[in-house]
């Protein structure tokens, strides 16, 4: 049965509604098939605005990998915002895909990614606008699939009420894997019903269907357990692991929006997951082990994705991007080959040493030359010894000196603030380090015309980290240690100048927190902010802390909890944590010695330069460190003499 | 000889050649505004592989120079631009490649080398063709006769300096209902009135929409749906009514001096 485009609808409310061009899809690499000539159909939402989701890698990756498939049709779906919500709601307009303009609730999948677990509230505005419903439970046979991905579904207990199923780990692999379970189940006439589908995936031990394990309680408001209820599906579901990123060289035909998005460029990851270490991140610790794209790879997708896309913007992306195996080689090779064609490239810079500034140097020979930000991420040594960010202040002062005699005018400095252990003097030496910076920078660059930008960010705990069981700071303590630190920074006239300042309240860092480590019960809170008119909560403007400590309130007392007990209560090594059922490879053992170590303020080395600590994911995923040097040169490329002309 | 202070080394290669283009915003794409569609055609440039010159400076531009964009969400089947080469083509070829490189909906019509004068020279009113489903033409036509029948029509409307008042009749030029009006749309078989518009450049700019404004402080008529607006033709006013294609001067072989 074809399903018919909404757009005829949609059309008529476009003219009424802030920025149409995001809702109406038309991008170069957008695929639109035919309906009826495929068997599976995906529906990918990254949930939130079309500005944000549409730049977002993993969607593109797992659209294009999908639409390969001949007999699989992948459309896209991003939040719409409150304008056009209240008009589609007023109209009976049902939320859409950008490409064909098909009703959500048609396809068999609604695939969301999530890589904050601020876009819940926008995935339930979706299911409401999809007339699929908010549970789980109430949905049917003629009802999508209802599956989460992104870093976020590492924990995806607080939406488990929600979502059918979730997958944890790198998507390429697990999209296919899951189109044939689909595939075959409607072949052979959808035995058992949903129930029977949802099952078959569950078996493959490497797909969480919350509904088929059970939450039992403490007394007092902790887990007792988590545990099947039925017997064919594990006690425990491993992350996915893609190995051999030269095999999966995508995005190869980058989206192009018409509209204007957050990141216009071609990106290339050119490693996934790291080892530094730092405590506080989530996304080091999840994607274990690090994986490289060869420096070959990387030059020839970068040469078709320019090609294809008339991007004038490359980004190399990874999670620390100078710690690539050929990452010196891959700069000069790209400087030389893109020399004299306008095109910029760009090295997320986070590296606290001289070489980031020889590769931004290479990479800026071109013209423009892109900013320079290094993440000491902690204020005193101590700290950054808590965290494991093994940075000495000498390290900072010499890298932005270097910095500043060699031409650049202005660094951004990043740090986080509400860290475990952390106290009032820790934060004030942020500025202390941001007056030495300017001082031995006015100094190197011979003038007193240099600036530099202090940025600071909230510190979340997050699970499958060591600091899992740290409890979360105040909001209040917080903005008043950013105050103090304001005061800090001016407290010299001259020196104060020439820093900027920028920072975030404690009181968004708190609901991401609940969010982060939350357990089923804090599903009936994100319902009620939502049905409060929670909307779009990564965006300061949309974000209300009142509303969602309202709900809390309302919600949580049922189950002898609130707010406080999910944030700012530190877990002791025996409680059950909601994700403990959810296998990051990770080694329990070791995330708890790790989370003692930084108590010492023990530092532990990256493993690829060091013997393995025992992190425990290699063995347990079967996986291992995939690095170089492949010891191959980035070639010149032929200049290009005559218009391309189709033939 | 040192480079200028403040400037990069080397700089861009110097213009050899103009070219003209025409090009039209359809269907769904009409919601292109000027800087989403100023963005796909860069991008267009670079992946047909067009010789494009650059200004010189740390953050070169590619010479690209617009005529009066049509509004979002108002199709165009006249919209103008001119290029700077640093090498020369054949406009025909850069007509293929150009549309081949943009998404469907934006496509390229026509393409000439520029001859002298300026294109904005040659622009001074354009032609409109207005939609109107749920609009019972006769009721339509009866608004446009009151319409006509006035010296000024004043209306408002938001701009960069806030609200302004302004008069939307003295522009008009032709203004008619369509014997096509009787044709139902293609959406529910409801009547559909359709307005021919021509609308002189002026300060401030009277755009089709202020001209249904006009309609309704006139007359009264007010759409049930959203109008839908096309551009049919911009260019050189005649004193016969007619709209001349500013690209047909450059058609022309040059005369000289």
């Amino acid at each position: 049965m074809s399903v018919a485009s909404v757009f005829p609808q949609l059309e008529q409310l476009l003219p009424r509604v802030s920025k149409p061009i995001q809702y109406v899809g038309g991008e170069l690499g957008a695929v639109v098939k035919d309906w009826d000539a495929t068997t599976v159909r995906w529906a990918l939402m990254y949930p939130d605005a079309y500005e944000v989701g549409l730049p977002n890698q993993g969607v593109q990756i797992l659209y294009e990998v999908l639409n390969e498939q001949e007999d699989v049709l992948a459309e896209r779906t991003y939040a719409v915002w409150p304008d056009l919500e209240a008009l589609m709601k007023e109209n009976g307009v049902p939320q859409f895909t950008v490409d064909a303009h098909r009703p959500v609730k048609a396809f068999d999948v609604l695939g969301l990614s999530f890589a904050t677990e601020l876009g819940y509230t926008n995935m339930l505005s979706a299911l409401d606008l999809a007339q699929i419903p908010l549970t789980s439970a109430d949905r049917d046979e003629t009802h999508p699939i209802v599956l989460a991905g992104g870093h976020a579904s590492f924990n995806p207990e607080p939406i488990a009420d929600f979502i059918d199923a979730a997958v944890l780990g790198d998507g390429e692999e697990a999209v296919l894997e899951i189109t044939g379970i689909i595939r075959e189940w409607k072949a052979e006439g959808c035995p058992g019903g949903r129930d029977e589908l949802l099952l078959r995936l569950a078996r493959t031990e490497s797909i969480y269907v919350p509904r088929f394990y059970d939450v039992d309680y403490l007394a007092d408001g902790r887990i007792q357990r988590v545990v099947p209820n039925r017997p064919d599906v594990p006690f425990r579901v491993a992350k996915r692991t893609t190995m051999d990123l030269d095999a999966w060289p995508y995005p190869k035909k980058p989206l192009v929006p018409l509209a204007e998005t957050v990141h216009e460029r071609y990106a290339v990851e050119i490693f996934r997951g790291c080892t530094r270490g730092c405590r506080f991140c989530q996304a080091g610790m999840i994607t274990r082990p690090v994986r490289e794209r060869s420096i070959t790879t990387v030059g020839q997708m970068i040469k078709e994705g320019l090609e294809y896309s008339g991007f004038s913007e490359v980004g190399l992306l990874s999670l620390s991007s100078a710690d690539h195996s050929e990452i010196g080689d891959m700069c000069s090779g790209l400087a030389e080959q893109y020399e004299g064609t306008n095109v910029s490239l760009s090295l997320p810079s986070t590296r606290v040493d001289a070489f980031n500034i020889d590769l931004a140097q290479e990479l800026s020979k071109n013209g423009r030359r892109t900013g320079l930000t290094f993440a000491p991420e902690g204020g005193s040594e101590r700290i950054r010894k808590v965290i494991n960010k093994m940075v000495t202040e000498d390290d900072l002062l010499r890298t932005v000196v270097t910095a500043y005699s060699n031409g650049w005018r202005q660094v951004k400095l990043y740090f986080m603030c509400g860290l475990p252990t952390e106290t009032d003097e820790d934060v004030l030496q942020i500025g202390r380090m941001a007056h030495e910076v300017i001082k031995a920078g006015r100094i190197a660059a011979g003038t007193k015309d240099i600036r530099c930008t202090v940025s600071i960010g909230g510190f979340v705990p997050k699970p499958h980290t060591p600091f899992q069981w740290a409890a979360m700071e105040r909001p209040e303590v917080i903005d008043a240690r950013l105050q103090l630190l304001k005061q800090e920074i001016n407290s010299d006239r001259s020196l104060g100048r020439a820093i900027g300042y920028r920072y975030h309240d404690g009181e968004p860092s708190l609901i991401e927190g609940l969010l982060s480590r939350g357990d089923r019960r804090v599903g009936a809170v994100i319902r009620r902010v939502w049905e409060k008119g929670g909307r779009f909560d990564g965006w300061s403007e949309h974000f209300s802390y009142a509303r969602w400590v309202e709900a809390c309130a309302e919600t949580l007392p049922q189950f002898g909890v609130d707010l406080d007990w999910f944030t700012t209560r530190e877990r002791e090594q025996a409680e059950v944590l909601p994700w403990d059922h959810l296998d990051s490879g990770l080694d329990k053992d070791w995330l708890w010695q790790d989370w003692q170590d930084s108590l010492t303020e023990y530092e532990q080395p990256d493993c690829r330069w060091t013997p393995c600590f025992d992190c425990g994911v290699c063995p347990s995923m079967d996986t291992e460190i995939q690095i170089g040097p492949t010891g191959k040169k980035l070639l010149p490329l032929t200049p290009v003499n005559s218009l391309r002309v189709p033939v | 000889m040192a480079p200028p202070k403040n400037q990069p080394v080397g700089g861009q290669a110097p213009i050899v050649q103009r070219i003209r283009v025409r090009y039209a915003k359809r269907g769904p794409l009409r919601f292109t505004s000027h800087r989403d569609f100023a963005r796909a055609f860069e991008r267009a440039l670079r992946r047909a592989a067009v010789p494009i010159a650059f200004s010189q400076g740390f953050s070169p531009h590619p010479k690209i120079s617009y005529a009066s964009a049509a509004p979002t969400g108002v199709g165009s089947e006249a919209e103008y631009l001119e290029i700077g080469l640093q090498a020369e083509i054949d406009p025909a070829q850069l007509v293929i490649a150009l549309d081949a490189a943009l998404s469907p909906g934006l496509d390229i019509l026509d393409a000439v080398i520029a001859g002298p004068g300026s294109l904005a020279d040659r622009i001074d009113a354009s032609q409109w063709l207005i939609e109107l489903p749920g609009i019972d033409p006769a009721d339509a036509a009866a608004a446009v006769t009151a319409f006509l029948a006035l010296d000024e029509v004043l209306v408002e409307r938001m701009t960069k300096q806030g609200r302004r008042s302004f008069d939307a009749r003295q522009a008009v030029t032709h203004i008619a209902v369509t014997d096509q009006s009787a044709v139902p749309s293609e959406a529910d078989g409801a009547p559909c009135a359709i307005i021919d518009l021509v609308v002189r450049q002026v300060t401030p700019a009277v755009r089709p929409d202020d001209v249904l404004s006009g309609l309704r402080v006139a007359a009264g008529l007010e759409p049930p749906v959203p109008p839908r607006v096309t551009r049919l033709a911009q260019g050189t006013l005649t004193a016969q009514g007619d709209i001349v294609d500013p690209l047909d001067a450059d058609r022309e072989p040059a005369l000289p001096g």
